[in-house]
């Protein structure tokens, strides 16, 4: 989920690919031989990670199965229709809770406003799984609300009516707790950078601070809101957790279901190029809502005093802040605590230090790969600045459009159908059996996981490359460095804190990873995550926030990062 | 002398789009050569084609003799024993100044050796107490000497400069041009810069080659492109100055609006041949009782003189520099003699307009 500190480099993403494509157009390719090891490299490696997907779209000219004409009989529509539903209620969700923060934060002064200014960010740190579970803990009949709300109003058992958490719009707003944190970042950010003379013009024109609202700043915000909006969907489309426990039926769990429970890996690799589509279709529409994004800026920033808020303006603003903030994150994180400290006894247990080994373990293996892979591609692009090479990085970085679930699909049965080739012709030329060598072990969650993360490094990294001028590989080229030298001796140093970066929210994100792990895991090998999912399914829900609290805590570091650059931005802005 | 790099017959082309064509030149041991031209003429491409970082469509580098270069073949930058100096210095921000300077000098040589010379380095760029430093510590001008001392660290043969002082403001610019000429001349260091500044090459250069539209237009010392320009691009890019109609009276002498002017003729020009002088601002000499006086259109103060525009008869105009207490009104007329002392001439071509 925290691809979304990613997004903070869109902006240098977007100018280095400007000036590759810039440099592409040269045919500058013919400097380099066919055989090229660096352009062989990279187009290698985003062949074997284009797999996963088009093992999935190439099931759709399958045919439909019995399993796949029985689901579009039945449940196919429930599940096109939730998860439309879930996207309209989340955008809203988001949007409102986003905009309006991230408007107070950025434009006026109130107190408490430093402040809010990060710590809106901490829902990010809270899997929408695990608030999901809490809430149903905190607000099921026996519950402490529902607990409380009887005794003191002396309600019997079916005497009030209470809405039903563990339902579509439940999740829907679960959802929006956890992921406005999205549209809050790239909104504020889109507000600090607009120039205050747009607005002052606006107001001088005529228009009150409302319409300069909507008719200015609004307008001008418009692509990074989208953006924001964009990841906080495609968050939406592959959640499996929350709607898994709320019972609601969408794609995800619908996959699940049909790779589990029927046993179709065709009719779930169906389902999953269905979902595809509509996250690609996403995508197209955030890059056709971008396409005149460079209009949007403007060169010189005047920075205007902020809006000082007063009395009742003032305690409405710090009430708004405060809402999200409470529910998205301190209200369910003091009650997993609370949680934790009644059970820590029992389920902290060698068990318990298995799942924490287990995730790490797991955790910092994908990140080291992923951040070794990046800086490949990432270097690779740089010395090579041509079509192929540039087409090869974009599709290793589409992974993190692509839903947990799907990837698992995707890696899953090319990795089963390797595995009994290799089994069958060992057994026939050997005497031998391989049994499942990839798809039953750890390498097929790594692969998985760095289909999915590497967009994450691959970011980081590029972003932190671009902010090297040309120039100083020349210098050190010309002072008798090597390419490879160039990395060790200028890069490397100079990125390390990009890089440990890039190590740290990959591994948060693996960290948090569900619905891959638990289908891809291999028998009998648990995490913190699947373990929590799974207490939570038996109803154990105080057990359950060991394992939960633990995720959030390490959630919270990279949030705690992000917010540092944040608070320091808002300090020069001063 | 012994020539330390040649140049023959370069191109360098971006797919169809040519950027340099057909330039040569060659530079002795221990000069200072400089590529001037105005944005995007392709001196930069050409200097970088020098270093090894692009590759030459058609013709040869050689320094010291060795081939570097040619078509489509080049030897790597980190191979080339030369030195560079970036426009935005490049320092490496994770280092100090001493590993700046430093970097280049092989493990090899030992560490006292390299300490050594990185302090005989950083003397030698007045810099000697500001080893502990970072980068970002240092003024514009110090990150310009550190910059030029990691370059000079491994004593290359041949040190390339873009730009060097452009990231800098104009005073600073001049006395470092100056500081840097007296270090690469003290060192006897071989260099080649590349700058769009006439000022700055003619202050640091001992051979500049003009560069117009991806041609070498002239190759020579900053004298003789003021006073001796090959041709009329020369003559138009380098200093100020006009090109008025002439006719040719006699081998020595060509009637002007401004009268008669007399010099050495180009070949080629007989009696009654039609030409274009070129009138510099320093060619007019501003004398009150002069009988030729001018309209003054416009003037510009510089503080210790004046640049007038003056309107010919013709309602062409031409320039004057006259000392700042000739502090005379627009519209007024201001007496002028012609000195002429270097004769500038080319002969108009059927069609051609001044």
């Amino acid at each position: 989920m925290l691809d979304g500190v990613n997004v903070a480099y869109y902006g240098a993403m977007s100018i280095a690919r400007l000036t590759l494509i810039r440099r592409w157009c040269n045919p500058f390719s013919r400097q380099w031989p066919l055989w090229d090891p660096w352009r062989l490299g990279v187009m290698l490696v985003a062949l074997v990670f284009a797999v996963p997907v088009l093992t999935v779209f190439s099931f759709i000219f399958h045919g439909d199965t019995e399993v796949m004409s029985h689901l579009a009989d039945t449940v196919l529509l429930n599940y096109v229709s939730n998860t439309l539903w879930l996207v309209l209620g989340v955008s809203y969700g988001t949007l409102s809770i986003g905009i309006v923060c991230a408007w107070l934060v950025s434009v006026c002064e109130f107190p408490g406003r430093r402040w809010f200014q990060w710590m809106l960010l901490l829902p990010m740190a809270m899997p929408a799984y695990i608030i999901a579970y809490t809430y149903t803990g905190m607000l099921d009949f026996a519950g402490p609300l529902q607990t409380g709300l009887r005794e003191w109003f002396g309600w019997g058992y079916d005497d009030y009516w209470f809405p039903e958490i563990r339902s579509l719009w439940g999740a829907m707003v679960m959802l929006s707790l956890v992921l406005y944190p999205y549209v809050y970042l790239l909104a504020r950010a889109a507000f600090m950078q607009q120039s205050g003379a747009a607005l002052e013009a606006s107001r001088v024109l005529g228009a009150g601070p409302w319409r300069s609202f909507f008719k200015v700043a609004l307008p001008m915000a418009r692509p990074a809101i989208i953006a924001g909006l964009t990841l906080a969907l495609m968050e939406t489309l592959a959640d499996f957790g929350t709607v898994q426990y709320f019972g609601v039926d969408t794609f995800t769990t619908g996959i699940f279901r049909t790779w589990y429970g029927l046993g179709d890996s065709v009719a779930a690799a169906q389902l999953s190029a269905m979902l595809l589509v509509m996250v690609f279709a996403l995508v197209v529409v955030e890059r056709y809502s971008r396409r005149r994004v460079r209009y949007h800026h403007s060169l010189q920033r005047v920075r205007q005093p902020r809006y000082p808020l007063k009395h009742r303006q003032a305690k409405l603003a710090v009430v708004a802040c405060l809402l999200p903030l409470l529910f998205g994150f301190l209200v369910p994180f003091v009650q997993l605590l609370s949680w934790a400290l009644e059970t820590a006894v029992e389920m902290l247990d060698a068990a318990y230090l298995q799942l924490v080994f287990n995730s790490l373990l797991l955790a910092s293996m994908a990140a080291l790969l992923a951040l070794f892979l990046a800086l490949f591609m990432a270097y690779g692009q740089r010395l090579r600045p041509v079509l192929a090479v540039q087409l090869a990085v974009r599709v290793s970085s589409m992974g993190y459009a692509i839903p947990g679930t799907v990837i698992a699909v995707g890696v899953m049965i090319p990795l089963a159908l390797l595995d009994q080739t290799l089994d069958s012709w060992l057994r026939a030329n050997w005497g031998i059996s391989s049994g499942l060598l990839f798809s039953g072990t750890l390498v097929a969650l790594m692969f998985a996981y760095v289909v999915r993360f590497l967009a994450v490094s691959i970011g980081t990294v590029e972003a932190a490359l671009t902010t090297i001028r040309p120039s100083m590989d020349e210098t050190a080229r010309s002072l008798g460095c090597s390419p490879w030298q160039v990395l060790r001796n200028v890069h490397i140093p100079i990125m390390r804190v990009p890089l440990l970066t890039a190590v740290l929210m990959v591994f948060v994100d693996v960290l948090k990873e569900l619905p891959a792990t638990l289908i891809l895991r291999p028998f009998d090998f648990n995490t913190l995550a699947v373990r929590t999912y799974e207490l939570a399914s038996d109803e154990r829900l105080a057990d359950a926030s060991t394992a939960a609290v633990a995720i959030v805590l390490v959630g919270i570091v990279p949030v705690l990062l992000l917010s540092h650059s944040i608070s320091r931005s808002g300090k020069t802005d001063e | 002398m012994n020539k330390l790099l040649e140049i023959e017959h370069i191109s360098v082309a971006y797919g169809n789009n040519s950027v340099v064509r057909d330039v040569s030149f060659s530079l002795n041991e221990g000069d200072i050569g400089c590529l001037l031209g105005p944005s995007g003429c392709g001196k930069t491409t050409l200097l970088r084609t020098i270093a090894g970082f692009e590759t030459p469509t058609a013709g040869f580098i050689s320094i010291n003799g060795m081939q570097f270069s040619s078509a489509g073949h080049v030897l790597a930058p980190e191979k080339r024993r030369i030195g560079m100096v970036f426009q935005d210095f490049a320092l490496f921000p994770h280092l100090s100044v001493f590993d700046n300077v430093a970097f280049g000098l092989h493990k090899s040589m030992g560490r006292v050796a390299i300490a050594q010379r990185t302090n005989e380095l950083l003397q030698l760029i007045s810099l000697p107490d500001c080893e502990g430093k970072y980068p970002h510590q240092l003024s514009g001008g110090q990150q310009q000497r550190v910059a030029l001392a990691r370059a000079l660290a491994p004593k290359p043969d041949l040190l390339l400069m873009d730009e060097p002082f452009s990231s800098l403001d104009v005073e600073l610019r001049q006395q470092l041009s100056r500081e840097v000429r007296r270090i690469l001349k003290q060192e006897g260091i071989t260099a080649m810069l590349v700058t769009h500044d006439q000022q700055e090459a003619f202050a640091i250069a001992d051979y500049v080659g003009l560069i117009l539209n991806g041609e070498l237009a002239q190759w020579d010392n900053g004298y003789n492109l003021y006073h001796r320009p090959a041709n009329r691009d020369v003559a138009d890019f380098i200093g100020d100055g006009v090109l008025i109609p002439g006719e040719v009276m006699c081998d020595y002498s060509i009637e002007t609006e401004l009268g008669l002017i007399h010099g050495k003729v180009p070949q080629g020009c007989r009696e009654g041949c039609f030409v274009d002088v070129l009138i510099r601002p320093d060619d007019l000499i501003h004398t009150d009782s002069s009988p030729i006086a001018l309209e003054v259109t416009e003037k510009f103060f510089r503080g210790s003189d004046f640049i007038y525009t003056l309107k010919l008869p013709s309602s062409q105009e031409v320039l004057c520099i006259a000392p700042s207490h000739h502090n005379h009104a627009l519209g007024e007329p201001l007496g002028i003699t012609l000195d002429v002392d270097h004769l500038v001439v080319f002969k108009r071509e059927a069609g051609t307009m001044t």
